[in-house]
């Protein structure tokens, strides 16, 4: 598994806030993303009835998970595929191996896939001698440079184009090292080069599923490169990796949660790519795999099940809540110490690996709400983070200081940059700290920054404390 | 065995066992109809603008359309876009008797192999399944006539696609599919490849800005043949 640093989750942001390099990227990207989803979201006059109906099909499924993965296994089986069942990381990382051995495989290209991070395929794969090829142009430097994606969906989130330039010249030394890279197209183009031979030599190609589909067998890659599609099609060995929450009942059922993917990932209306896999290359086809593999990953994914945080299994891993966070705005992904960073980290991660390892992540949160009010399929994220601290504070895992002051949410509400962003993006949160009168004279939670300022309110509100105990309560 | 531990635990999670007959008959009786959801109105419109609605799609995705009257003007306008691109005239067509059956030798300049793709091919000359207006997407179910490998090996596609397939929503484009297709191995309609495309390829992985040409095509050209009297612009 990759390596945990959650726990070090303040001393991570701290170094994320000093690293000029990585702010530099991360104030780039920022307003690229919340630009092109809200324009994409206002073209379509139907997106908000279709969050509606997103949410309800993944309830749906899940309601009805057995059967749903029951009915896709017996259908990848009737067209030809195999479907491999793992609880574990462990299992799911042998059943690859094993695969890719009985296929004599010395190379595997990969296409972009947030599980394979989870399962930590690829250092599996290397360890044994098998050579996993990254595709995804994020994912291919992230892999050149031997780090870890900081976004869901744009790994090399946190890089400036002067580190692709390095890089490329670092690793690619075949080539002449006084070439120019005169715009970001020449780096792209270099990347096309290097990789083609890669895709055409290899014997298994690994890609993810963003769906599942019951009805047909089928499994849905989503992508704008191409890349996955070469993956998928060039190798005599497919392996799909797919946690067990991404089935969905039908195509028409996808066909709505796709219509909300692009637009809320990268702004799209569509992806340029979204290919469906069904089984292996049929008599007559020219061309296509002839071993088609689903590995059905558990993972602890199953005891989210009936629990608190069930809603969490309906995510689509769109990134838009990360992309919204003023949090993740500041930290980038890596600081938030695994695989899935940003408010659906933040929920996702303690159930996956373990509220000991990850107790502070509920807590880098202004609660401003932004992740749930962007969520495609309508994820209570900042409810559920509550949830996280309710646990925590009942098992006592936090030390006092953190008890006393609500921990991050005061730290980060004391750096001034942080906290800029967290005033515009938090109007909801703090409106219900200022009790009524426009001014807060000491934040509940945040002494330490109001002990020689006051701090303008935006609108009255309740207070947070009574907010949460009525929440409690109400069992929300 | 563990697919029974994972059912398991799902089922404890859900707090009951296996499902009963008539929910399961329920559940089976959803997938047998595939209820539609939503549909967005934006495609719900006369033939001629479904048809004008799928070309500013695919044009503001970064693609290219050229519309003829008739398949006979196929072979020149495949000329045509190729002499404009400064492309050699060589490529590998989809092996489509209906793209066979075209009169490529009224242009005996084009060089070109009915195949599967390979990685020397620079153009490939592919056969359109369906058009979607609602996002100018193509629809390219795989099989013996449609090589998947036509749509992603070479710098430059060129779809051909009549316009009496182009249908507002990816849900028609579904239907159709079950309608047509029967599969040789499982019975049902899935092919073993189905791509929807939008638009050549592209990655925004740099800076998070948009780059055209990643690892599929850099350029996606579309010869739409006017074959539906119904969906003509209106004069
Ligand atoms: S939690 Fe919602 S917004 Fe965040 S990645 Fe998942 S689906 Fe997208």
């Amino acid at each position: 598994m990759v390596q945990i640093t959650s726990p070090a989750f303040k001393q991570n942001a701290a170094r994320a806030l000093g690293d000029a390099g990585l702010q530099k990227a991360l104030g780039k990207a920022k307003g690229a993303f919340l630009q092109r989803r809200a324009d994409a979201v206002s073209r379509l006059p139907e997106f908000e009835q279709l969050r509606d109906i997103g949410r309800d099909i993944k309830n749906h499924t899940l309601a009805n998970l057995d059967f749903y993965l029951e009915t896709f296994a017996a259908n990848v089986e009737r067209a030809g595929g195999t479907v491999h069942w793992c609880s574990t990381a462990e299992e799911a990382r042998a059943t690859v191996l094993d695969i890719c051995r009985k296929a004599d495989a010395k190379t595997v290209t990969k296409g972009k896939s947030m599980i394979s991070e989870e399962i930590a395929i690829n250092d599996h794969l290397e360890a044994h001698g098998i050579t996993p090829v990254e595709t995804d142009l994020g994912e291919y430097i992230i892999q050149l440079r031997h780090e870890h994606p900081s976004h869901i969906i744009a790994p090399a989130f946190h890089l400036n184009r002067e580190d692709w330039e390095a890089d490329f010249r670092r690793m690619h030394t075949d080539l002449d090292p006084n070439r120019v890279f005169n715009e970001r197209r020449d780096i792209l183009a270099e990347a096309r080069t290097k990789l083609r031979s890669r895709f055409l030599a290899a014997d298994v190609g690994i890609t993810g599923a963003n769906f599942l589909i019951a009805e047909t067998g089928s499994s849905v890659i989503v992508t704008n490169e191409g890349n996955g599609d070469l993956t998928q099609t060039l190798p005599r060995v497919h392996i799909a990796l797919a946690s067990i929450e991404k089935v969905v009942p039908t195509l028409e059922d996808a066909t709505s949660l796709l219509r909300l993917l692009a637009r809320s990932a990268t702004g799209q209306d569509f992806s340029v790519y979204t290919t469906f896999s069904t089984g292996v290359r049929r008599p007559g086809d020219l061309d296509g795999p002839e071993e088609y593999h689903v590995v059905l990953i558990d993972n602890g994914r199953s005891n989210m099940i009936g629990s608190e945080f069930q809603e969490m299994l309906r995510c689509i891993r769109c990134a838009a809540c990360m992309n919204h966070c003023p949090v993740y705005g500041v930290t980038g992904g890596h600081a938030y110490g695994w695989v899935y960073p940003g408010p659906m980290g933040s929920v996702l991660t303690p159930s996956l690996v373990g509220i000991d390892k990850a107790a502070l992540l509920p807590n880098a949160s202004t609660f401003c709400g932004k992740c749930e009010s962007v969520c495609p399929v309508k994820i209570p994220l900042p409810n559920l983070m509550r949830h996280w601290r309710e646990r925590e504070f009942e098992r006592h895992l936090t030390p006092r200081a953190v008890r006393r002051n609500l921990g991050l949410w005061a730290w980060f509400a004391k750096r001034p940059g942080m906290y800029r962003l967290a005033t515009r993006a938090a109007m909801g949160t703090l409106s219900l700290l200022a009790r009524g009168k426009g001014v807060f004279r000491s934040l509940p939670l945040a002494g330490g920054w109001t002990e020689g300022r006051d701090l303008p309110a935006p609108e009255p509100g309740g207070t947070f404390m009574a907010r949460y105990a009525k929440m409690q309560r109400e069992g929300r | 065995m563990t697919k029974d531990a994972i059912l398991a635990s799902i089922r404890r999670g859900l707090k009951r066992g296996p499902l009963p007959a008539d929910q399961r008959a329920m559940l089976e009786g959803r997938l047998a109809t595939h209820p539609r959801h939503l549909i967005p109105a934006r495609s719900r419109v006369p033939r001629p603008e479904q048809i004008a609605l799928f070309i500013r799609n695919v044009e503001k995705e970064f693609g290219s359309v050229a519309r003829i009257a008739a398949g006979e003007e196929v072979p020149e306008a495949v000329a045509d876009y190729l002499a404009a691109q400064n492309l050699a005239p060589r490529f590998v067509l989809a092996p489509n008797p209906e793209l066979q059956a075209l009169p490529w030798a009224e242009k005996p300049m084009l060089e070109f192999e009915a195949r599967r793709a390979q990685a020397t091919d620079a153009v490939s000359v592919q056969h359109g399944y369906a058009g979607i207006a609602e996002t100018g997407t193509l629809m390219l179910p795989s099989d013996a006539a449609r090589p998947t490998t036509l749509n992603i090996l070479a710098e430059t596609e060129i779809v051909v696609l009549r316009a009496s397939a182009v249908i507002g929503a990816y849900e028609e484009a579904w239907d159709r599919l079950r309608r047509e297709r029967t599969d040789p191995v499982t019975g049902g309609f899935m092919p073993r490849n189905v791509m929807l495309v939008t638009g050549p390829s592209r990655s925004a992985d740099i800076e998070q800005t948009l780059e055209l040409g990643a690892h599929g095509p850099r350029r996606l050209h579309i010869i739409l043949i006017d074959d539906d009297p119904a969906a003509l612009p209106v004069a």
